[in-house]
């Protein structure tokens, strides 16, 4: 088994590990940084349950190759901003108020789009919200509740981007 | 039965069991892995219908890091059948499934060898290189071909046909004879899948030792399950522990036994080493239960002013390959699930179940429900035209009132008894459907074209069954620090149910919220569990918890009378305190600690009763005749649950449902050619709704009747929402067309077949 060398900063913090090179960054992240809470659901680019923040675009982790993420930054649902005292970030305890989640496996991959969303269009609407969101599957909640905690959750990026 | 007081139940209190899952440290089945796991990839046959002439392993066992493939002939000469868990027709035991497929193969995906390596990419490796001869036999496509016998899926057997039955009530002939109007049509409901988020998984760790099992990633029913598993296993139940991580969706379909709950377990103590298998999303589409593909022919009898005499018709049944745990539940439902909310003197339901060469079907939220409400609300739909009835008016003149209810809907179904409908208030459901919808103003809008669209409405009533018995099981135990712990024979699936227990609790133990851990599903938590199906996690393991609990305040009593030296009803509790007179109060841990550390009560709720939820949908619908294309541009779906534990939560799964439901409309569809090939399995061609989809969509939760079979009063409430979806947005799809003339009689409803429609319609 040949392995190669891959270097990138995943939640803040520089990583480097040792992998195939057909090894996809969901794996490498779930499976040698132990980073699990990064779901895969498909492994084809659908679902959007693998959904990471590289280089502040949301993208599909099963779609990019380790190797592909050499000297990127990365930011996974557990380096996702959290509150003060270690509660729930705004976003996540938006999703908690609006009871937009129910299994909780499509959860990661939603506040990883969303996030990086908010971030870039504090100020995106309904329509925006769901057409971006329309790259991630959930089975449980029928989507309502996911648009509302999103929609909720905008006034906090819109202080940071004014901050 | 008196109701329990009302503090915490009813609040739409926030999920304890977010936490997690928003910081992503929740555990799935694939985020555990014990040390030195081998990794399993499983080899599937790519023919529908064969007999194996032989598996070359040499090739994938010269792969280093690959330990064993194992096959049939590994497993002995006995193979194991998976069990019928429910619905057991005479006749089905012919059917079962092997746990890996032995002399032939039946459909697309049914598992040949299992690989072990160190990495799943090192058995997938392998798989490639694993050389299976397979010679083709015809292949049974659907029950039309399955009825012709010319191809026969079990030799043995001599017929694909493994079950005719034929049920009814009152006298269906004498009803037709009487009639002044009948028609009879044709329809058919489309095969489709749950489709969870997260795919199947299991970790098997076996300890050669202690000559016991462990087995993770287990939910739905799993002492049934370790039951199935300890017989084919040749072990002790007592030596196998099935244990329920967090679950990524079940809907049905999930946690049922499937072949690698036993192949896994199998691998990992043939090798004595922790073996791991997690699903991929093209095995899953072939490998899961799939669901909801029923014909039908149905006739209804009615007097000219629209009073329903009789329904009478034939529910055809494809069943895959095999008969699984789930045995006759989809076609037997569907044809009990005719009769609807409905005063009806008579029905007649012939059901038969046809084996094809597809992977084999199973229940999906609502099974047979959907299908039937479907087939006869289009049926009525096309009858109230006929007779120049409006459609709202002609359904709710043939509600059944309250005054009629309980309403017994006899025997339909050979392996259950009698059944009735038990309360509720079944025409205010469906008034309050049309008021929330605005039907009347609507109205205007029927059959009309606006820039271009054609504008529908429809309204349609439904009944669900829910809360299956025979019992469940709760154990609480309160511990040194104040906290109780319960365990429950109930399985989590992502329904929220560790906030819903609490709730219950916590009303019952006068406690607050936080003041307890729940454990659910495992086998280790309590003697024995019967899961979570038929929405019965609540009614059944909710009341469990409240004779429970009952049983812990006896307890702290008694425990807290000895301390006091008095007898155990001169104490009373009040928030987490016992209390006599002229003594200083104890905490419940202090009494705890005192009592040895722990105070250990276990309670049962037996109950054989039925709960029946009922409601009605309406929708508002746009459809561009030049597309195809179909808008929906308002839903209300009413659904009576009885109790609301926690509202949010109901509400939650009421849009979960209907948003599946609109799916198994207009996208959900399992598609197979003549081969009985799946030409659909991965989710770029599969497709569920996205959140673009339905924006429009509004549920609304009634607590009118409870329910009078359990003492919190609740029905089952995860399944309903998704019962009238397929007939509402079909009978407004026809609604809008009415001028055209076009009846929808098969679902999905996709651009292409709606497009398809109206040419034909057209040119004729």
């Amino acid at each position: 088994m040949v392995t190669r060398t891959s270097r990138f900063n995943v939640n803040g913090k520089p990583v480097q590990i040792d992998v195939e090179p057909r090894t996809n960054l969901a794996d490498a992240l779930r499976h040698h940084l132990k980073l699990t809470g990064t779901h895969v659901g498909c492994e084809h680019g659908v679902c959007g349950a693998c959904t990471v923040i590289v280089d502040g675009a949301a993208i599909r982790s099963c779609l990019m190759l380790a190797a592909q993420a050499e000297g990127s930054n990365i930011i996974t649902i557990e380096g996702l901003p959290r509150g003060q005292g270690d509660t729930l970030g705004p976003l996540a305890a938006s999703f908690k108020k609006h009871h937009a989640l129910q299994c909780g496996f499509c959860t990661p991959g939603i506040l990883t789009t969303a996030h990086a969303l908010l971030t870039e269009e504090p100020d995106a609407d309904a329509d925006r919200i769901r057409d971006v969101l329309s790259g991630n599957l959930c089975r449980c909640t029928g989507y309502i509740s996911i648009i509302d905690a999103v929609l909720d959750a905008r006034s906090a990026y819109q202080k940071q981007k004014i901050a | 039965m008196t109701v329990v007081p009302n503090t915490l139940i009813g609040q739409e209190l926030e999920r304890t069991e977010d936490l997690r899952f928003l910081t992503g440290t929740g555990t799935f089945v694939d985020d555990y892995e014990p040390a030195c796991t081998l990794h399993a990839a499983i080899l599937r046959s790519s023919v529908a219908h064969g007999r194996i002439v032989g598996l070359n392993k040499n090739a994938a066992l010269k792969i280093r890091g690959v330990h064993a493939v194992l096959d049939a002939s590994d497993i002995g000469f006995d193979i194991p059948t998976i069990p019928l868990r429910l619905a057991p027709l005479n006749g089905f035991e012919k059917y079962l499934q092997p746990v890996i497929a032995h002399g032939k193969v039946r459909y697309v995906g049914e598992p040949v060898a299992i690989v072990l390596a160190d990495s799943r990419a090192l058995a997938e490796d392998a798989l490639e290189v694993l050389d299976l001869t397979v010679q083709p036999l015809e292949a049974v496509p659907d029950w039309i071909a399955a009825e012709r016998d010319t191809s026969v899926l079990f030799e043995q057997n001599r017929t694909n046909v493994a079950i005719r039955y034929k049920t009814h009530i009152g006298d269906v002939d004498a009803q037709f004879r009487a009639a002044d109007y009948t028609r009879k049509e044709k329809f058919r409901s489309q095969r489709h899948t749950a489709l969870p988020m997260e795919t199947r998984g299991v970790v098997a760790e076996w300890d050669g030792v202690s000559g016991r099992l462990k087995v993770s990633g287990a939910t739905k029913v799993n002492f049934f399950n370790r039951r199935a598993l300890a017989k084919m296993l040749d072990l002790p139940e007592s030596a196998i522990d099935l244990l329920e991580l967090d679950v990524g969706g079940g809907f049905g379909v999930r946690g049922e036994f499937y072949p690698e709950d036993f192949l896994i377990p199998f691998a990992a103590r043939k090798v004595d080493r922790p073996v791991k298998w997690i699903e991929d999303r093209r095995e899953h589409l072939l490998a899961i239960n799939h669901s909801r593909e029923i014909d039908c022919e149905l006739e209804i009898a009615c007097r000219h002013d629209g009073t329903m005499l009789a329904l009478r018709g034939k529910i055809y049944g494809d069943m895959g390959a095999y008969i699984r745990t789930n045995g006759g539940v989809v076609p037997a439902k569907a044809a009990q699930f005719l009769h609807g909310p409905y005063r009806l003197p008579a029905i007649e339901v012939e059901v038969a179940a046809y084996m094809t060469s597809k992977t084999p079907v199973g229940t999906y939220r609502a099974p047979g429900r959907v299908e039937a409400n479907f087939f006869r609300e289009r049926l009525i739909e096309m009858a109230a035209r006929d007779l120049g009835i409006e459609p709202a008016t002609f359904r709710r003149n043939n509600l059944i009132t309250e005054s009629e209810l309980p309403y017994s809907i006899g025997q339909l179904v050979p392996y259950e008894t009698e059944t009735q409908y038990d309360n509720g208030d079944y025409v205010a459901g469906f008034e309050r459907c049309l008021a929330e919808f605005g039907y009347e103003e609507k109205k205007v809008l029927a059959g009309k074209r606006v820039k271009g669209r054609y504008h529908g409405i429809a309204v349609v009533p439904f009944v669900e069954s829910g809360g299956a018995g025979p019992r469940e099981n709760a154990r609480m135990t309160l511990d040194r620090d104040g906290v109780v712990t319960i365990g429950i024979g109930s399985s989590a699936l992502g329904q929220g149910l560790e906030t819903v227990f609490a709730q219950i609790a916590g009303d019952a133990l006068s406690l607050p919220f936080d003041r307890f851990r729940i454990l659910h599903g495992s086998t280790t938590l309590v003697e024995e569990g019967f899961g979570t199906y038929h929405s019965r996690a609540v009614v059944m393991g909710g009341s469990a918890l409240l004779l429970a609990a009952k049983k812990l305040q006896q307890a702290i009593r008694e425990a807290a009378g000895i301390e006091f030296g008095c007898d155990a009803d001169a104490v009373s509790l009040v928030d987490g305190l016992a209390l006599t007179p002229n003594r200083p109060s104890l905490s419940f841990g202090e009494i705890a600690t005192k009592a040895g550390g722990t105070i250990v009560v276990e309670a049962t709720f037996s109950n054989t009763k039925r709960t029946y939820s009922y409601g009605a949908h309406a929708a508002h619908v746009a459809v561009d005749d030049r597309t195809g294309h179909v808008e929906v541009l308002d839903y209300v779906a009413v659904e009576d649950v009885g109790r609301a534990i926690n509202p949010a939560i109901v509400h939650g799964q009421a849009l979960g449902a209907l948003v599946q439901g609109l799916g198994g409309v207009f996208l959900d569809h399992l598609i197979y050619d003549e081969n009985a090939q799946l030409l659909n399995a991965s989710l770029a061609d599969y497709l569920v709704p996205t959140a673009s989809d339905f924006p429009n969509l509004r549920g609304v939760t009634l607590e009118l009747r409870p329910s009078p079979s359990n003492p919190l009063g609740a029905k089952g409430a995860g399944e309903g929402g998704i019962v009238a979806v397929a007939a509402t947005i079909a009978n407004a799809i026809a609604n809008a067309l009415s001028s055209l003339g076009i009846e929808p009689k098969e679902l999905p409803l996709t651009p292409p077949v709606l497009w398809r429609l109206v040419q034909e319609t057209r040119q004729r």
